[in-house]
């Protein structure tokens, strides 16, 4: 029985066509992936489909029926419930009423939250899934907002389930058990839309692959017969070639934390809670962890950004006593800031002016000791476009009309120009596509054969095994001993993501044995 | 000393300080409803201004109190809708178009009143609301006149409060506009328009700032006149940040303030000797910014307050 037909759907938002005419189908029962780069128009299709937005052409069929385009609540009552990658629930509201908004009439005189409390007592009994309904949502862990996100499509009786990039947030251990979840609902006779660009586990859950790229539907195959590489050379539409990692003798220490300490907000523990950390010469390390656990804080502190309040933070042997990130660009630190557009470039700013704003108190853009040499500048901004490859129509044009890996290479550039000694590499490649990614990951291993250590900052395990030659996992601002990555497994660092961090240890000694 | 503290023994402190919270208990929980679903509302003061004219006019022009205090809160209700219009579904600046509305309302209540009553010099009056005598209650001493003295409409105000929280708290709809403070895509996301639920919320919202303005021409005065709010809709507005957004905390809070008032107008009469009179008119404002601060650290602002919400776009 086919419980969707999406036909001909497309959406453009201004000139970027999001959705190019996507037919798919959904059958009862049936586990569908739409696998896709970022970008590729999978969030759009499945916004199109749950009332978010309305196509510019195109029709939707759940269960024979025709669905009315842009009206979620004609999505949820016809079965379709969506679990957002961005959670749409109010931090500041119960699990309870963050459930119950909607389903009953704005106009009764009175909530029935007994009924409701039955109700979701049994939905989590029948999908074994713990439910707290008097907790507020802010208190609750990413992987319980999940599950409150899902209980709320249950709770409306979805019968066709969306799942967009659910997987984004979760330790390794919380996605097997979103997983068995998701199977005892497809036993129940659900079907799913499970949107991700992780292969594995489209290979893992799905029964149908569906590929899109650059909005359009490029393929659809089964599962049995998918292989990883068939899926990636699908969804990049050439064979991806991944840099060579060649393994060099680490170095001299570059960067040497001891103990150090960043207080959190107030009433809260600390961010950065006793972290030591030693990077070398020719070494990459990757940080693993699960979003939120002190990565950010850490990263502000190797920019300069913040001042630890105790511990010591040394640099190619000297101890720090101030913290800027004037000083930090003069000790020869590289930064790629985890948010491109937000902390990476001043978007309205021209490519050029973005490319020099590290160097401009350097003869010779800084002439007089007051005064900007123009020719100077662009002179050397169009070395470093030229250098990198940042691919721009001017470079008088604002850094913001870049597409995301030319940002990036933007970024690059201007980090890496000086061969720093030490770079932070705070998920470099997130949101970019295969080739961009296969650039960035190349200059980073370039800087590493000239000696440079990194830090690798990534939620995508697959990275950082390719990349890192030791992998740390942080944990509630604490941090595992780096252990390399010959000797540690995915299994391992999921254990020390969920915050055993001593497992590290065992690892460790197990490999030494 | 001994006279300031016998002020509080007065039973006419406590009346008064009752009369002088009313408009603002009203504009304090119009101002919360409309933050607690995301729209700020600076249209306030205008919309106090509009309500109190337009209440009074309709008695005037042979209106009875009651339909005239309806009338009011549907004058108020309009400019909410306005508001919403430009804050709710054109997205504009929630400051620039509150401020904007003020200045409408306000200046558009003056040009009726003068177009409709050109030649008088002095106000014309109406008949206001008069006290009621409660059999028993009336009578006793001390409370009798202090609480128990009041007109109607002065007990409507203090009773609107538990509606509010019955219905913010514990019905859908209450629900709905909580939750499009905090997060309007989480409603989107259950099948609900935030547009209406905000617009809705703005315009109740209104209509009670504007009957809170209707209380000083048809309860505790019987006049309209130029500069009449005086500035008791920003009051509102920081008595709403006061209160954390929560209803029972914005009664105590008018309370306060009322009470600052009432006893900075005796306190006036007690040392005017000494103190020049500015100082005591100040006081009220200078204990409220002191109560701000520290009440205003802990605020819980409402997520979502300030943020437009745009449907169909690019998330």
């Amino acid at each position: 029985m086919t419980a969707l037909k999406i036909r001909g759907v497309t959406k453009s938002f201004g000139s970027l066509v999001a959705n190019d005419n996507i037919s798919l189908s959904l059958q009862k029962g049936e586990v569908l992936a739409l696998l896709g780069e970022n970008g590729a128009g999978k969030t759009t299709l499945m916004n199109i489909l749950f009332g978010h937005y309305v196509a510019d052409t195109g029709d939707i069929e759940v269960f024979g029926n025709p669905l009315p385009p842009g009206a979620t609540d004609a999505a949820i009552n016809a079965g379709v419930g969506m679990v957002h990658q961005h959670f749409t629930l109010a931090d500041n509201l119960s699990v309870l009423e963050n459930i119950i908004l909607g389903t009953e009439s704005l106009f009764a005189w009175k909530s029935n939250t007994d009924q409701a409390r039955r109700k979701l007592q049994t939905l989590a009994d029948d999908f074994g899934m713990q439910i707290e309904p008097d907790k507020w949502v802010g208190e609750l862990s990413i992987g319980e907002r999940q599950r409150v996100e899902i209980m709320k499509a249950l709770y409306r009786d979805a019968k066709i389930l969306i799942l967009d990039e659910p997987t984004a947030v979760l330790t390794p251990q919380e996605v097997d058990h979103l997983f068995e979840t998701l199977r005892s609902m497809v036993a129940r006779g659900l079907s799913i839309i499970f949107i991700s660009h992780k292969l594995h586990e489209i290979l893992n859950i799905s029964d149908r692959v569906n590929v899109l790229r650059r909005g359009k539907m490029v393929g659809e195959i089964e599962t049995k017969k998918a292989d990883r590489n068939r899926l990636a050379e699908m969804m990049v539409g050439r064979e991806v070639k991944r840099p060579k990692v060649e393994h060099i003798t680490a170095g001299a220490p570059v960067v040497e934390l001891d103990n150090v300490v960043l207080p959190g907000a107030k009433g809260h523990r600390p961010v950065i809670d006793g972290l030591s950390l030693t990077i070398h010469q020719h070494e990459i390390i990757g940080l693993a962890g699960v979003a939120g656990n002190g990565q950010s804080a850490l990263a502000d502190l190797l920019s300069g950004l913040r001042t630890p309040a105790s511990g010591t933070v040394g640099v190619a042997g000297d101890t720090l006593a101030s913290f800027s990130p004037q000083a930090f660009i003069n000790l020869g630190i590289g930064r790629i800031p985890e948010d491109r557009q937000e902390k990476g470039v001043v978007g309205d700013m021209t490519v050029w002016e973005n490319l020099i704003s590290e160097n401009l108190r350097q003869a010779p853009l800084w002439r007089y000791r007051r005064l900007i040499d123009f020719h100077a500048c662009r002179a050397f901004a169009k070395n470093l476009i030229e250098q990198f490859d940042v691919r721009c129509k001017s470079m008088e044009m604002p850094a913001k009309q870049l597409s995301g890996g030319n940002m990036q290479k933007l970024i690059l550039a201007r980090a890496l120009q000086n061969n720093p000694r030490f770079i932070l590499a705070n998920q470099p490649v997130r949101g970019l596509d295969e080739g961009a990614i296969a650039a960035v990951h190349e200059r980073l291993l370039v800087a590493k054969r000239n000696g440079a250590g990194i830090l690798l900052v990534s939620e995508d395990l697959d990275e950082l095994f390719a990349l890192a030659d030791r992998i740390a996992v942080i944990y509630h601002g604490k941090i595992s001993q780096p252990i390399s990555v010959n000797a540690v497994t995915v299994q391992d660092l999921g254990l020390m993501m969920a915050g055993d961090l001593a497992h590290g240890l065992t690892v460790q000694q197990g490999a030494a044995r | 000393m001994i006279d300031l503290f016998e002020i509080f023994l007065t039973a006419g402190f406590w009346a008064a300080t009752i009369r002088i919270a009313c408009p603002l208990i009203l504009g304090t929980i119009g101002e919360l409803i409309c933050e607690r679903a995301g729209v700020l509302n600076l249209g306030i003061e205008g919309i106090m201004t509009v309500g109190a004219m337009s209440g009074w006019m309709w008695v005037y022009q042979g209106g009875d109190l009651w339909t005239g205090l309806v009338f009011a809160a549907f004058v108020g209700a309009l400019f909410g809708l306005l508001h919403s219009l430009f804050t709710v579904y054109l997205g504009l600046s929630q400051h620039v178009s509150g401020i904007g509305i003020t200045m409408l309302a306000s200046s558009l209540s003056f040009f009726v009143f003068r177009m409709m009553l050109p030649s008088s010099t002095t106000p014309p009056k109406i008949v206001p609301f008069k006290p009621i005598h409660v059999p028993g209650l009336s009578d006793l001493p001390f409370f009798g006149e202090a609480l128990f003295s009041h007109t109607p409409m002065t007990y409507l105000c203090f009773a609107i409060v538990p509606v509010v929280i019955y219905v913010l708290y514990r019905t859908p709809v209450g629900l709905a506009v909580r939750m499009a403070g905090e997060s309007p895509m989480a409603i989107e996301a259950q099948g609900i328009n935030v547009l209406t639920v905000r617009t809705g919320a703005v315009a109740a919202g209104s209509a009670l700032m504007a009957v809170g303005g209707a209380y000083l021409t048809m309860s505790a005065f019987d006049a309209f006149y130029f500069g009449m709010i005086n500035g008791r809709g920003w009051i509102c507005v920081a008595l709403v940040i006061f209160a954390s957004w929560r209803p029972g905390k914005a009664l105590l809070g008018a309370l306060l303030f009322a009470g600052l008032d009432a006893l900075q107008v005796r306190a006036q009469q007690v040392a005017g000797a000494f103190i020049p009179y500015q100082f005591f008119l100040m006081l009220p404002y200078v204990l409220s910014i002191a109560a701000m601060v520290i009440m205003a650290r802990r605020a819980r602002y409402p997520k979502a307050l300030l943020v437009p919400f745009r449907r169909g776009e690019r998330i």
